[in-house]
Formats: C-alpha cells, structure tokens, sequence
C-alpha cells in the first residue's frame, strides 16, 4: 500500500484509483439503498 | 396535571415543562415509527454516527499514548489505522446521508434547521478531520502544513490559526473541535427526535399532509 | 412552509400508519457493523506513514539544493522572504480588489527568513570556530552593494556546482565569506543540528515548527517529493494521500478550483486569477458553504428534490396505490 498511487486523468480530472474508488463505492451504495428491499418488523401497528 | 401559577417564577419546573412539551421520551426513544420509513437511505445517519464513535474511541487511545506512539508501536499504528478507517467511513457514511436527505428535501415542515445544523457539522468535521491530518507528524502533515498556510494566509487568518504550529492543530484536534462536533451531533439527534421524520413528498410538491 | 407554531408528533402523523422500529438496535447493528469494517480495513491495509523530511536529510541527500535556497534566502528571493503578512512587509500578500485580509491583519508573526534561516544559526555555529566567526564579520561589516555582488556571483555559480567530501564546490570566483558561510551551516544542517535550532530557538520546549517548515518549504527537495506524492496545489494535492490510500475526497470541490479558470490563469477574470487563487477561493468556498446551508431557503435549489424522482424510490411505500392505506 506504500507504492504511489495510480491516477486517472480525463480533461482536467486527476485522481487517484483509490479515491475514485471511494467515490464510485459511494454511488454503488447510494444506488443500491434505493432499491433494495427493506425489512419490514411488525408491519401493522405496534 | 395542576395548572401553572400565575408567577411562575421556577426556572426548573419551566425547563422541565419545556423538554417535555418539545421532547417528550415518546419521542425521544420511539418504539415506532411511520409505515414510510421503509428504505435502506434512512440508515445512513445512525451508521454515520456508529462511525464517530469509533473515530472518538480510537482518537481517545491515541491521545492517551501521546502523539508519537504510533510511529514506534506496531500496536499504535494499528490504532491509528483503526482511527484512519474509521474516519473515511464517517465521510462516506455522511455524505450519503446529505444526499439522502437532499433528495427527500429533509428541511420540510419546520426542519430547516436541522438541515443547517447538518451542514455546520458537515463544515466542522472537515475542520477537525483537517487538524488531524495536521497532526500526523510525518511527511504528509509537513507538505500539507506548507501548502496549506498560503490558504490561512490569503484569508488573513494564518497568524491565529497557524497550521506549521503542531501545539495548537494537535491541541484542538484532541479537544476543542471533537467537542464541537459531538456537542453539535447531539443538537442535530435532539431536532430529528424532537420533529419525527418528514413525510413524504406529496402528488402535489409539498408535504403530504 | 414554515411551521411557526410548534406541530406535536402526534398531529403531525395523525392517520398515519405506524410499525415497530427499534431505534437502539438498529443502532447497535450499526455500531458493530462498523467496528468489524474498521477492524478489517485496519489489519489488512494498515495506514500511510510517510517519514518526516529532515532538514539534515535535505542536506545531505541534495546539498546543492540546501546552499541554494539559504543563498536565496539571504538574497531575499525566496518564497518566504517575500511573502509578506503575517511573516514580513515584503508585499507579496494577495488581494481581490479592496478585499485583503492578508493586509489587514498585518505581520503577527514576524520572520526575518535571512537571519532566522540562516545568518543566527550560523552565529550559533560559529562559537569556537574562528574561521567561521571571521567570515560572518567580514559578512556583517560588507555594504550592502558588496553583499548584493557577493551573492549574485555565488548563486550564478551554483547552478554549476558540485559536491566534493558532501561540501558544495564552486568554480574560482569573488564570493566573500559566502562559501565558507554556507559551507559552514550545511554542516551544521547536515549534523541535525539546524533541525533543533529552527525548532528549538534557544527555549528547549517547543511545539511550533514554523520556521523548519517555512525554510524547508523554501527549498527544491521536499517540494520535489511533494510533486511526486501528486500533493501539490496544481495535482488536486489536497484531495490525495500517500501510498495506494484514499485521501480527503470531501476535498474535492475545494481542489478543484485549483485546476480551473480563473485561477489557473494569470490574467483571470473580475480580478480573479492564479496571484489570488488562495483569496478567491476560500471567498468562493464560504460562499458555496453558506448556501449549502441554505438551501431550505434558497428557490430551485430546494425544489430539484421535488423534480427528481428519486424520492419516489426511497418512498416507494408511499407512492405505490396498492399498498397505501387510506
């Protein structure tokens, strides 16, 4: 992990994988909380 | 329940009055909640405070064994590798949060300052995740010192807030700033249980009511 | 929108359908979830530590490097000898039209780069060593027209040096007291002893790196390693850490501005340019924050939330007609 990151470079855009990586681990998490079921406990009225 | 005096004059039985009319321990510690909150989105901000408190323990056995301690302890860099982690999920887990509330436009129906109280927090924790990175005492902090003093410097503020002064970044890292921001997270905790979740967002662009 | 007089819970749900959620276990569910993320991020990555640079490291690894920059320093050429406020009135502060903080607040912590970084170690070193003692009279008693000359030879002829038994070598020229000066406090750098001078001051306990950091940010050597590490301003530095790590990616506006007109320009725009990019942008982060916070207030920033159906799916309960109770 002590080696210098790679970096991906698009325009203006310079950023490392591991922070791209981050960022695209954010929008997959974002995604998949939209849609994934949630559980329901005790549908009708506690 | 017998009525209020006319004087009124206790300061305690008022403030109790108060608390109990805006946070009564329904609300406080609901067992329940509206059949709406049925989505993984809602989570975000209880991870994002699960989070803090792992950043705040691992910080607390990090400052107790000194600033030094995880460059020359195998056990102390697993520490600071435990308070590391912890912080980047504390962002990840925050900034979907502010998404989340964002699109469910969370401010609604008297909220609008727990959204800015959000926000401040959001601010905060930057500032203390900035002092942190100050404190490091290795060859990050040096360049981030030296890089980000001009920033300090253009602002005017760099001679009060001086980020090549290890002291004082490490000082309100440690306790200043972590203060702020718990202090804050449970103002913000306090207004969210105080109002209850928003509703929805009606057919008609406002709230359902 | 407001809701001036204060709604109980119990109106504001009344008729709404109510299930059983357990708040603190979900809470606990959350608490042990991240400890064991955590704990596995941490045992298997581990965390950057990138050793420190050392002003003896500097010198000894580039001593033409070191020489130069004290050369520069003592001719007033260096980024820290003419920054102005908070360090000196060298009138290098930035500025956006009659917006100048860095003036206003004036010079609260005053550096003379020369004497700190180079000419009062030397004194320091010079106890007990004659030759160094006569070159720094010979220094302190030259006018000024004299120095000026002195050090614009020298600092010509180091762009030629080179490095014999770790002393920086110059060819034959009238340089004064200049090489043995320099040769001196390179010495003294290279023995660690700058280090504890620029830190300790004379006072033992210290925690203000100030002056190390400022010298050594004055320097070629940790500014090259700092481009290699892709931290500096123009790589989206602020965004970035050591090693194969994330860094601060909640950064990312406030780099970004770094890399974009006006500020990567030297002409700009509205007097905004590269010269003020510091100003500017933390103008323009304020500014950006403060809206943030206000979005609840501010028209079209708080309807996209409306307009976008991404509350649909997060309510999908609500919305969907064959599950909803009336």
């Amino acid at each position: 992990m002590d080696t210098p990151a790679q970096y991906f470079d698009w325009g203006f855009i310079h950023i490392s994988y591991p922070n791209l990586l981050v960022i695209g681990v954010m929008l997959v998490l974002f995604a998949v909380a939209l849609v994934a079921p949630f559980p329901h406990g005790g549908d009708r009225d506690a | 329940m017998p009525e209020l005096e006319a004087a009124d004059s206790s300061w305690t039985l008022r403030a109790r009055r108060w608390v109990d009319r805006v946070l009564p321990m329904d609300n406080l510690l609901p067992h329940r909640q509206p059949y709406y909150v049925g989505s993984w989105v809602y989570v975000f901000g209880v991870i994002t405070i699960a989070a803090l408190a792992w950043v705040v323990v691992s910080g607390v056995v990090l400052s107790f064994m000194g600033p030094q301690w995880w460059h020359v302890s195998s056990l102390g860099r697993f520490f600071n590798s435990l308070h590391f982690w912890s912080v980047q999920l504390f962002f990840i887990f925050m900034v979907l949060h502010l998404w989340g509330q964002y699109f469910m436009a969370g401010w609604r129906d008297g909220r609008a300052a727990t959204w800015m109280i959000g926000v401040v927090i959001f601010g905060t924790s930057i500032l203390t995740a900035f002092t942190g990175y100050l404190s490091q005492q290795n060859f990050d902090s040096q360049f981030i010192a030296i890089n980000a003093k001009d920033a300090m410097n253009g602002a005017g503020i760099g001679a009060f807030f001086n980020v090549l002064n290890f002291g004082q970044m490490y000082g309100l890292h440690v306790m200043l700033l972590p203060i702020g921001v718990t202090f804050l997270v449970v103002v913000h905790i306090v207004m969210v249980r105080a109002r209850g979740v928003v509703k929805p967002i009606d057919r008609e662009g406002g709230s359902a009511s | 929108m407001k809701a001036r007089v204060h709604v109980t819970q119990e109106e504001y749900y009344r008729g709404v359908r109510m299930k059983s959620y357990d708040l603190l276990k979900e809470l606990a569910y959350a608490l042990a979830g991240i400890a064991a993320l955590t704990l596995v991020l941490a045992a298997v990555l581990s965390s950057p530590d990138v050793p420190p640079v050392t002003i003896a490291g500097w010198a000894q690894t580039d001593p033409v490097d070191f020489v130069t920059t004290a050369t520069s320093e003592l001719q007033g050429s260096t980024t820290s000898a003419g920054y102005g406020a908070p360090y000196n009135n060298a009138g290098g502060e930035q500025s956006w039209g009659p917006i100048a903080p860095q003036i206003w607040f004036g010079q609260r912590m005053p550096i003379d780069s020369a004497s700190a970084f180079v000419l009062q170690p030397l004194k320091y070193a010079s106890y007990g060593n004659t030759e160094l003692g006569a070159a720094l009279s010979q220094w302190d008693s030259a006018k000024a027209d004299q120095q000026t000359a002195w050090l614009k030879a020298y600092s010509d002829a180091l762009g030629k040096a080179t490095v014999k038994d770790g002393k920086v070598a110059v060819a034959d020229g009238d340089y004064g007291p200049l090489p043995v000066m320099m040769n001196n406090l390179l010495g003294v750098a290279q023995a660690g002893g700058l280090d504890g001078l620029l830190l300790v001051n004379g006072k033992f306990y210290q925690t203000d790196y100030t002056q190390a950091l400022l010298f050594m940010g004055d320097g070629g050597y940790l500014d090259g390693l700092a481009h290699d590490a892709n931290l500096k301003g123009d790589q989206w530095g602020m965004m970035n850490e050591t090693g194969s790590y994330p860094g601060q990616t909640w950064l990312w506006l406030y780099t970004a501005w770094y890399q974009v007109f006006p500020f990567t320009s030297d002409n700009g725009i509205i007097g905004l340019n590269g010269g003020n990019a510091d100003l500017g942008i933390i103008i323009l982060m304020t500014a950006l924050t403060v809206a943030l916070a206000l979005v609840p207030l501010i028209p079209v920033l708080r309807d996209i939330p409306r307009w976008l159906p991404i509350h649909r799916l997060i309510w999908k309960e609500y919305y969907s007609p064959k599950k909803r109770s009336t």
